[in-house]
């Protein structure tokens, strides 16, 4: 079971930190442009720019944004591998030797998605990081004016519930697609409806989640 | 032995199997034949403990199926290996892995025990230079080696195999009839093959039971099915003219 749950956290998490790296580095960097071209009062202060940012890629870009989009990778990836082994009878082959095939192949997937807040730190770090470079090297701020809006109210809290939404998200984009992949009939073709189902359902519960959570933390 | 009594499974409306009996001997190849849509496929996960059925018992050497606790079930399953129709192999595994993998879940040997028991088993199958290739990497009828050789691992006391030779070319087909037959002597397993392959009903058919409609038409050896005047039976497996000429040049011989 060990190897299977690191063969996951390789698969699932690792092998998703190049998607999640490039969307939150030009997430970040368009939030802090848009923050930019959008103050056009001389009264705003310019450390707005890297306050936006941080609250942006912390509250929402890294934890949500993120989640949708590895809903559509692992997802997928998720239900059309566990519904190509019920397709071609290996789900039947795990139960005929006496192994308990939801257990087999789904517990792995839900223990290394716990590994999930750290993609999600690494998520909030680079975002910041594009923020700044393209709020700097772009002249719409300076580097102690972006440094500044970045400390500035700074509530711990947020990371607080911004984790506690990932973990939650995680279990989403691991449970969601498996139950989609496991319980699927048919041949090849419905394992390609079934990985659209399960991102659909995936991003569906990540939004509705989302908004209850925010209310129920921050509310 | 198996012993089944009197099995009903009905899906939704559809009655599958219509309350079917019989016995399949250890140490024997059993075959179960019929049309598509006779119910085999449904029978044999019965056998398995894929499918429960509403009515009836399954007795594996004794012991009911259905009055087994979940330990119990769990272990008997142990004991039963499955060669699928689409071989069913891990794609993610290799050869060597496929096979090792039953030994990994359920025994406490060393890695290099397992690696003889898998080079032994593999080399039984006649599969020697495959041990590192992906399933993917390898022909059909390797892949059906593969299958059986990760079917025997565990030294099962039954062998099931659904339709083992489907998508085979007829020299190979037979290769794999001799085989399952070879082990199921060797081993003295309890082997029963869902097929609608008359050549394998004709090599290695000790004991055929034939189902029509979840219903079981007939049931005897490849012997007796040349004499049978059962007219289902006789439609079924006779429909090609070559069997058909075959029948009556026994017929003719006997006279």
């Amino acid at each position: 079971m060990r190897s299977l749950i690191l063969k996951e956290i390789d698969e699932l998490i690792y092998g998703s930190l190049g998607i999640i790296i490039f969307i939150s580095f030009f997430i970040g960097g368009v939030v802090s442009i848009q923050t930019a071209l959008n103050i056009t009062n001389p009264l705003i202060p310019r450390n707005l720019i890297g306050f936006a940012t941080r609250q942006s890629v912390i509250l929402e870009f890294a934890p949500t944004f993120t989640s949708i989009i590895m809903a559509g990778k692992v997802g997928s990836y998720i239900t059309s591998s566990i519904g190509t082994m019920r397709v071609t009878e290996q789900i039947d082959a795990l139960e005929v030797m006496g192994v308990n095939s939801l257990n087999y192949l789904v517990f792995p997937k839900i223990i290394a998605m716990l590994m999930y807040p750290f993609a999600i730190a690494i998520a909030m770090y680079v975002g910041i990081l594009g923020g700044w470079i393209a709020g700097v090297f772009g002249g719409f701020s300076s580097s102690a004016d972006f440094v500044e809006g970045l400390q500035l109210d700074f509530i711990p809290y947020h990371v607080v519930y911004s984790f506690i939404k990932t973990i939650l998200f995680a279990l989403v984009i691991a449970t969601v697609p498996s139950f989609h992949g496991y319980y699927m009939k048919g041949g090849a073709l419905e394992v390609g409806k079934a990985s659209t189902t399960a991102f659909v359902w995936t991003s569906v519960v990540i939004i509705i989640l989302n908004y209850i959570l925010t209310q129920l933390l921050l509310g | 032995m198996i012993t089944v009594e009197n099995i009903h499974k009905t899906f939704g409306d559809t009655h599958v199997l219509k309350g079917i009996s019989t016995t399949f001997d250890t140490g024997k190849t059993n075959l179960i034949i019929g049309q598509s849509g006779s119910g085999k496929t449904v029978f044999l996960k019965c056998l398995l403990g894929l499918f429960t059925p509403e009515e009836g018992s399954i007795d594996y050497d004794g012991k009911t199926y259905s009055e087994l606790t979940s330990a119990e079930k769990r272990d008997l399953r142990q004991e039963m290996g499955m060669v699928f129709q689409g071989s069913a192999l891990f794609d993610s595994m290799t050869v060597e892995g496929n096979v090792m993998f039953p030994l990994g879940m359920f025994t406490k040997q060393s890695k290099s025990e397992m690696q003889d028991r898998v080079g032994f088993v593999l080399k039984r199958v006649n599969l020697i230079d495959a041990h590192h290739k992906y399933p993917s990497e390898i022909s059909g009828g390797m892949q059906k080696r593969v299958a059986i050789a990760r079917a025997i691992v565990m030294n099962p006391k039954y062998l099931f195999c659904d339709e083992p030779n489907s998508g085979l070319d007829p020299k190979t087909a037979i290769l794999i009839d001799n085989l399952i037959k070879e082990i199921t002597e060797e081993y003295d397993i309890t082997t029963v093959i869902n097929t609608h392959d008359m050549n394998s009903v004709m090599e290695i058919g000790e004991k055929i039971v034939f189902l029509k409609n979840g219903i079981k038409e007939w049931e005897g050896s490849k012997n007796e099915i040349f004499k049978t005047d059962n007219e289902a039976v006789t439609n079924f497996v006779y429909s090609s003219e070559l069997f058909k000429k075959v029948r009556q040049m026994y017929i003719e011989e006997r006279n």
